[in-house]
């Protein structure tokens, strides 16, 4: 079972996103913003990470250049999940090393063809 | 709405566009019925059912086969078909057409668009290859409304979530808003048509790629054999048919057949080589 961590500051976004993957058979932690997340990434590296852009502590994309610094920080697959849906912010994440990208709303259909296309199905 | 009404809309579909209404689809009639019925200042499918039995009411009777016909699509839809046609057909026909320097690719249900983009792409994509050969794409639909939109090119955010990969998304596309339209020489490789699948196409020519998928599930099975022996009649020899994952030739006719391994591909089986050697018994997949 592959392990996906969900980094989103909304606790409803993160129980959908769970649901989700879930079904998708992923094993499932949760962080509510950067600062959580990567600690949890230091003790277990996982496999995906959903991220979100906008969050208090440390933002989605400050956690994604700190992950990409950590040892075994480059395997993790980085697909983000936010409002920010215009190609300043999708190309900046994608420079800094995000592998897919979902612009909220999502749905299962959406998350599912983001996750195939990432290489995670 | 009597029942002689509902058999009335039956016996119009299925003449009309192929579409084969069973009885158990009347919620269907309804849903997409009745905002056609209030477009044209109607309160009930009766009324609606009435009105298209006059004499020259051919706007509603136009609107009513568009609004009956499922328009759903994908960017690269079942991603199968689109990797045979980079690996498989494109190749293929980039050696055959070396001399005749043309390739000419046909969506013979093309809805909104995105299966004629998706093959563009790849096209695009595999422009070094083509060593200047010229590729048509002639993208066709019996409904004006998603032609309409297809020409276009404009995108939800919802649509272009499925099936595109963010690069491709960033690379081909241009933001206008919360929608998304596919760049101007993209659209330039398609050419639109509007064309009813039950009347004639002879008039488009030969092909050497046909995509014809997801519509022949809604035709009964005399007319998916007459689609099927036209389109073979308009496909080169050495040409390929591509059809949906729901669908097959076998048990139809036997003017195509499935290409061994390679899943939703066929040929006429016509073509100079494999017509004339006959094919081994156990052919290993690509
Ligand atoms: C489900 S879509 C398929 C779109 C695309 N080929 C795909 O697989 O994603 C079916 C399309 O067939 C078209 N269609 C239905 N009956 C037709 C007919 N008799 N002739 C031509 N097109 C037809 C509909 O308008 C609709 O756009």
């Amino acid at each position: 079972m592959k392990h996906c961590l969900v980094v989103d500051d909304s606790s409803v976004i993160r129980k959908v996103a769970r649901r989700i993957l879930e079904e998708l058979e992923f094993e499932i932690s949760e962080a509510e913003d950067g600062l959580k997340a990567l600690e949890l990434c230091r003790q277990r590296m996982p496999d995906a990470i959903l991220l979100d852009w906008n969050m208090p502590e440390m933002d989605g994309l400050e956690f994604l250049l700190a992950l990409r610094k950590e040892e075994g920080g480059g395997a993790p697959i980085v697909v983000f999940c936010t409002t920010e849906n215009d190609v300043a912010h999708i190309t900046r994440a994608i420079r800094a090393g995000a592998n897919e990208y979902i612009m909220k709303p999502f749905d299962k259909d959406i998350v599912e063809a983001k996750f195939q296309e990432a290489g995670l199905l | 709405m009597i029942a002689s009404q509902f058999e009335y809309l039956q016996q119009f579909l299925k003449s009309r566009s192929g579409l084969v209404l069973s009885n158990e689809k009347q919620y269907l009639v309804e849903s997409r019925l009745l905002p056609v019925a209030r477009r044209h200042g109607l309160s009930s499918l009766s009324e609606l059912v009435q009105a298209m039995q006059k004499p020259g009411a051919t706007q509603i009777a136009t609107d009513v086969v568009e609004a009956m016909t499922t328009n759903e699509s994908f960017f690269f839809r079942d991603g199968t078909p689109f990797q045979l046609f980079r690996e498989t057909m494109l190749p293929a026909m980039i050696k055959a057409r070396a001399d005749r320097r043309t390739i000419r690719i046909w969506c013979a249900a093309a809805s909104t668009g995105q299966e004629p983009y998706s093959l563009a792409i790849c096209l695009k994509e595999a422009a070094h290859k083509l060593a200047g050969i010229r590729v048509e794409i002639i993208a066709t639909d019996l409904s004006s409304e998603v032609l309409d939109k297809a020409r276009n090119g404009i995108y939800s955010q919802f649509e272009v979530q499925r099936g595109l990969p963010i690069q491709t998304l960033l690379k081909y596309f241009t933001q206008k808003g919360d929608l998304w339209q596919i760049n101007a020489d993209l659209r330039a490789m398609v050419q639109w048509r509007k064309l009813n699948l039950l009347e004639s196409f002879a008039g488009l020519g030969t092909f050497d790629i046909v995509f014809c998928r997801n519509v022949l599930i809604y035709f009964d099975q005399p007319t998916k054999v007459d689609v099927l022996q036209r389109i073979a009649r308009g496909i080169a020899p050495d040409g390929y048919l591509v059809l949906g994952a729901a669908e097959t030739v076998v048990g139809l006719t036997d003017a195509f057949r499935p290409v061994p391994g390679l899943r939703g591909l066929y040929q006429t089986g016509q073509a100079g080589p494999s017509a004339a050697t006959p094919r081994p018994r156990l052919s290993v997949a690509g």
